[in-house]
This record gives structure tokens, C-alpha cells and sequence, in this order.
């Protein structure tokens, strides 16, 4: 516990001297890569595509892409979104990634290795949960931000189907700069037929608002 | 107007068919198909593009009523990957000995077994024979621009060789990334509608296909070959006159940073892109090497390859494909066939990676950098080809 609380005084020096928050600032580093992991049937490629799409509307370069078993429901699916101000060449899989999205909370006891693999020390999680963000982050052992909402609950409510990728992206419109809000509802709102992009806007700005962001 | 849309090279493939206006696609839908056809069955289902899209029952079928589309004269697109182009391959011999100008895309992709649908270029390296030209290419962007290229290429009068324009499955093929899109009226200028000579036509009828024996049937080959001995300088003026068209070029290869270089990495598509950022970081610790990356694999531009690879010290060779029981990978050995006669040469080393979909990284090709320049150090090759990282053998 006590080198929880050390590490939390470290992390808030260097919040203080704003090195932290840089590191994830577009115009502080070159790249921002995030790594997606979902279950196959929830979306997380569409997730990770939008959000590319929604920076290169920002005049951003972009890269997403999946990283594909065999295709099945149910099973573990990564994706990836690269964003930058310079063109993008590298073609390999994001190992140190500067933010995790979990589409499904089974993953952190089914693939927490995975999951948790390589992301940045000063990195951030979104996390698809009902539970507290520092709750999370005490039991995955992270000392970054932490994002949390109950992306089912809204999917199911909102679309009536467990998909949760643009209720998940509303948590990770919450805690990244580039790409804004306003550039993902403009993708969603040109990529889906006018009455499923409603839904799914709402969905997006309803888990926007209830995004809790924590830490240790 | 072009505009910017993020799409992966699947859908950019796809969009510059429907630039280039074709009259038929043929293909069949399954796996190991990719979304290429898919969207291109929304276009015209959609009122997009005029064309005949023939879905069939498989990609045997699909380049067999490409090539009789093509013979009256249509222009034609089909697409496939991995064990769909392992069926096509007695009809590539077809379309390319009959001279047909059909462009195909293919997602490369590993060869069976073990059942895999991931990347590497086992599917086309087996068919390298084939008589097409084969483009590689590094990102959506190029991929959209070749096939626009890859018409113009074809249905040149002096060429009339079939195309395929390759690029790494799901590296690029289901990779979204900005691509800017080719209007349908710039590409037209750019690609005008032609007529072919030789079609087949009720009023002037011809008979294509024909029979041959021992008497002439190799002359007929020896034309295919005499064409495909044009097509480096005919996709140069292409590649000219689409920069004038379109302000890009991409040539019959690409350098980086090879001028001065002791160490040359050569390779292929996706790879040669991760590749450039290996070359910076080593050239940061003052290590002389650079980029050498072939777009125009057959044929081989064989005086270009000679001239650009020979001032280097050592090739190290990147190959995304096996040929079994030869002395390396297809590019290896065809680089090594290019410096046959030649007394001065660099040193050759074939590096094995990317095999089934398995990842490339920077750092990965930095060791690859090193390796070779320890053999450099040595002067002298022992082990020519390696199998990067492969399970249960070390090299030192």
C-alpha cells in the first residue's frame, strides 16, 4: 500500500509539471496509440476506425486496424488506432500502448495479461464497468487515470443490444484531446443510416456524462 | 474534386474500380475473399457504377468469366487472396497468354497448411510465374493509385499483359488509413476509353485461344515475353503521366535514405514501410543504411536492381514468403539471379520473417540491420539465408 501512495506522490508531481498529461497531448508527442480489446460481436474494430476517423477530420494521420483470430462471436478481438501530426509508417502492432479500451469486463480476469500488456505507465484505461474507476484501478494494480461506465447497461437501454463500442467511445471521447467530441459524433453521424446513428449518438452522449474518471 | 476519406486499402481498392469505370467484376464472395468485392457489389447495387458484378461459385469461375469479358473487349476487375488464387492458377496462365488487360487486386495472404488467413506473400510468390505484372505495394494510398495505374498499364497497345496489384493482407488490407480519392472524371482523362484491336466481335470475327503445336506454339509465348520486356519503361511514362494528372508518383521502386548506404534492406509492401523508421533510428546511431524497395516485381526491372542495389556493401534481404528447397526466399533469389554475371557485387543475405501473419516490428528489422552488419564486419556470407525468429533455432 505504501508504495501505492508513493507512487500516487510521484504521479502528482509530475501532473504538477504537466509532463503526465503531455504525454497523451497531441501536440506534446508525435503518436497517440490506442490498443482496443473486445469480445467478437461488440464492435471494437467499428470503435477503433471511428476514432481514426474522427482525428484525420482534425487533419490528423490515422491508423486503425484488428488484429483478427478467426473470426468468431464471443472471442477475444484487439484493434488498433494510431494517431499523429506526422505520417504514420509504422505497420507493426501497438506494444506500448498510451490508452487501453476494454469493451468487456470479463477480459480482466480472462485476458488481464493481455489486456494490461506494455500500456504506458502514465497511460490511461477506459474500462466498460458499473464499478468505482480507483476500484478498478486497485484491482488491476494501475496508477494512471482510469475511466469507468456501465457500456452494457446504456447499449442495452439505448440499442437494446449489447453492442457497446460507441457507448465506450463516449468514455474515451472523456478522457483524449485529439480527437474531440464533436469529430466523433460527426463520423458516427455520416458512417451509420440517420435512425441508427440516433440511437448511437445517444448512446455516446449518455456514456459521455456518466464517465467517472479516477485513479489509485 | 478528389476528396479524403479514411478507408482501409480494401475499400480504397474498391473505389478506384469504380473510378476507372469497369463493365465487369467477377468474383466469388466467400472467404478467403475480402471486402474489395463486397463494397464494390454496394456500388452498383446502389446505382454507383454501371457494371455486370457476376457472383460466382468460385474464383476458378471468377478469372474464367473475367478473361471471356475481357476477350469482348470489357474492362474487367476480380479480386482474391491466398487459396482462392491458389484455384485461379491454371486461368492467370490464360489471361496473360491471351493477352487479356484484366486487373486484379489480391490480399496476400499464407498458403495452407496450417490453416492460417493471415499475411505473408506465399500465395502470390507461388504464381510469380504466371506472366502477369506484379506491383507491391506499402499503403492504402498506393494501392488506390496502382489500380488506376495498373488500367492505363494493361490496356497499353504494346503491353497488353494482365496486372495484379498486391498488397499485405490485413497489414493493409483491412488497415483504415486517409486515402485521397480519385474522381471518376480526372481518372477518365487520365484513362480513356479505348478499343482494343483484337476482341471478339460478331462483325469481324476472330478466334482467340487458338491451338498451338510444336510448329508455333512457342512464338506464341516468346510475345508475352517481348511484352513484358516493355513494361518497365511503359509503367515509367504511366507513372509520368499520372503525376502530371494527379501530382503523385511512385515509380518502379522506392529509395530511402540509400544513397550513401553500406547496408541495404530490401523489401517488399507493408514491411518496407515499418522499415523506414528502423533505417532513422539506426542512422541516429550512425549506422550507414537504407531502404530499397522493389514496386515492380515481374518483370524485373533487372538494369534498375543492378544499378541501385550494387553500391551498397551487403543486401539484407527481407523476404515475406518461402520457396521451398531453394537457397532462400523468391526475392532473395531473384536478386541473386540479377547479379549472375556480374564480378562486382554486395555481399546477400536473406532474412525470413512476417510468415503466417506474424508481426514485423521496427526493432525486429533493426536486429536484421545488425546481424548484417556483423557479416559485413566478417566480409564473407556463411549462412546466407535465415529463418528470423523462428522457433528452435539460434543464429548467432
Amino acid at each position: 500500500m505504501t508504495a501505492h501512495i508513493e507512487a500516487r506522490k510521484k504521479l502528482k508531481a509530475y501532473l504538477s509539471i504537466g509532463v503526465l498529461l503531455k504525454g497523451l497531448k497531441i501536440e506534446g508527442c508525435m503518436l497517440i496509440e490506442v490498443r482496443w480489446h473486445g469480445r467478437g460481436g461488440q464492435g471494437a474494430v467499428t470503435a477503433a476506425e471511428i476514432l481514426a476517423s474522427a482525428a484525420a477530420l482534425e487533419g490528423k494521420w490515422v491508423q486503425a486496424f484488428p488484429s483478427f483470430g478467426a473470426e468468431r462471436r464471443g472471442a477475444p478481438v484487439q484493434a488498433y488506432t494510431r494517431i499523429s501530426e506526422k505520417l504514420i509508417l509504422d505497420r507493426s502492432f501497438i506494444y506500448e500502448p498510451d490508452i487501453v479500451v476494454v469493451l468487456d469486463e470479463s477480459l480482466l480476469n480472462a485476458d488481464r495479461s493481455n489486456v494490461l500488456m506494455g500500456l504506458k505507465p502514465n497511460g490511461k484505461l477506459v474500462v466498460n464497468s458499473s464499478r468505482e474507476p480507483h476500484v478498478l484501478a486497485n484491482m488491476l494494480r494501475f496508477n494512471g487515470d482510469v475511466a469507468a461506465v456501465d457500456a452494457t447497461s446504456i447499449a442495452i437501454e439505448v440499442l437494446g443490444v449489447p453492442i457497446v463500442n460507441t457507448a465506450i467511445l463516449g468514455a474515451v471521447a472523456r478522457i483524449i484531446d485529439t480527437p474531440r467530441k464533436e469529430s466523433i459524433i460527426e463520423v458516427m453521424k455520416k458512417k451509420f443510416p440517420p435512425t441508427v446513428a440516433e440511437k448511437n449518438l445517444k448512446a455516446f452522449t449518455i456514456a459521455y456524462d456518466r464517465t467517472i474518471i479516477g485513479r489509485l | 474534386m478528389s476528396h479524403r476519406l479514411v478507408l482501409s486499402t480494401n475499400h480504397a481498392v474498391a473505389y478506384a474500380v469504380k473510378s476507372c469505370d469497369v463493365d465487369v467484376i467477377a468474383a466469388y464472395p466467400i472467404t478467403p475473399q475480402t471486402t474489395v468485392v463486397e463494397k464494390l457489389s454496394e456500388f452498383v447495387a446502389d446505382g454507383e457504377l454501371d457494371a455486370e458484378y457476376i457472383a460466382v461459385e468460385s474464383e476458378h469461375t471468377a478469372l474464367s468469366v473475367v478473361i471471356g469479358a475481357s476477350a469482348l473487349g470489357a474492362r474487367t476487375f476480380t479480386a482474391t487472396s491466398s487459396q482462392g488464387l491458389a484455384l485461379m492458377h491454371e486461368l492467370l496462365f490464360i489471361a496473360s497468354t491471351m493477352r487479356l488487360p484484366v486487373v486484379m487486386s489480391i490480399a496476400n495472404r499464407s498458403l495452407n497448411m496450417p490453416l492460417n488467413i493471415h499475411c505473408d506473400y506465399q500465395d502470390m510468390m507461388a504464381s510469380r510465374d504466371c506472366g502477369w505484372v506484379q506491383i507491391y505495394v506499402s499503403s492504402a494510398q498506393e494501392a488506390h493509385d496502382t489500380i488506376i495505374q495498373a488500367y492505363r498499364l494493361a490496356e497499353r497497345s504494346d503491353i497488353l499483359v494482365p496486372v495484379a496489384v498486391c498488397y499485405d493482407g490485413f497489414v493493409l488490407s483491412h488497415t483504415y488509413e486517409p486515402v485521397e480519392i480519385r474522381e471518376k472524371e480526372e481518372v477518365l482523362r487520365f484513362l480513356p476509353r479505348f478499343k482494343r484491336p483484337n476482341v471478339l466481335d460478331l462483325e469481324r470475327p476472330i478466334t482467340m485461344g487458338v491451338m498451338a503445336l510444336p510448329d508455333y506454339a512457342y512464338e506464341f509465348k516468346f510475345q508475352l515475353i517481348d511484352a513484358l520486356t516493355k513494361v518497365p519503361r511503359a509503367l515509367e511514362e504511366v507513372d509520368k503521366n499520372f503525376e502530371e494528372e494527379f501530382g503523385v508518383s511512385y515509380g518502379l521502386y522506392e529509395e530511402y535514405k540509400a544513397q550513401d548506404a553500406d547496408i541495404l534492406l530490401v523489401t517488399l509492401g507493408a514491411i518496407a514501410s515499418t522499415a523506414k523508421i528502423a533505417v532513422d533510428k539506426l542512422r541516429e546511431e550512425g549506422v550507414k543504411v537504407g531502404l530499397f524497395r522493389p514496386r515492380l516485381y515481374r518483370p524485373i526491372p533487372v538494369d534498375v536492381w543492378k544499378e541501385k542495389l550494387r553500391s551498397a556493401k551487403i543486401l539484407a534481404v527481407v523476404d515475406r514468403a518461402i520457396s521451398f528447397g531453394a537457397i532462400g526466399g523468391p526475392l532473395f533469389t531473384d536478386i541473386v539471379s540479377v547479379f549472375a554475371n556480374e564480378s562486382d557485387r554486395p555481399l546477400m543475405m536473406d532474412f525470413i520473417a512476417g510468415i503466417g501473419g506474424r508481426d514485423v516490428t521496427i526493432k525486429e528489422l533493426m536486429d536484421i540491420v545488425r546481424m548484417s552488419g556483423k557479416v559485413l564486419q566478417k566480409g564473407r556470407v556463411e549462412k546466407a539465408c535465415i529463418y528470423y525468429g523462428v522457433r528452435g533455432v539460434e543464429y548467432e
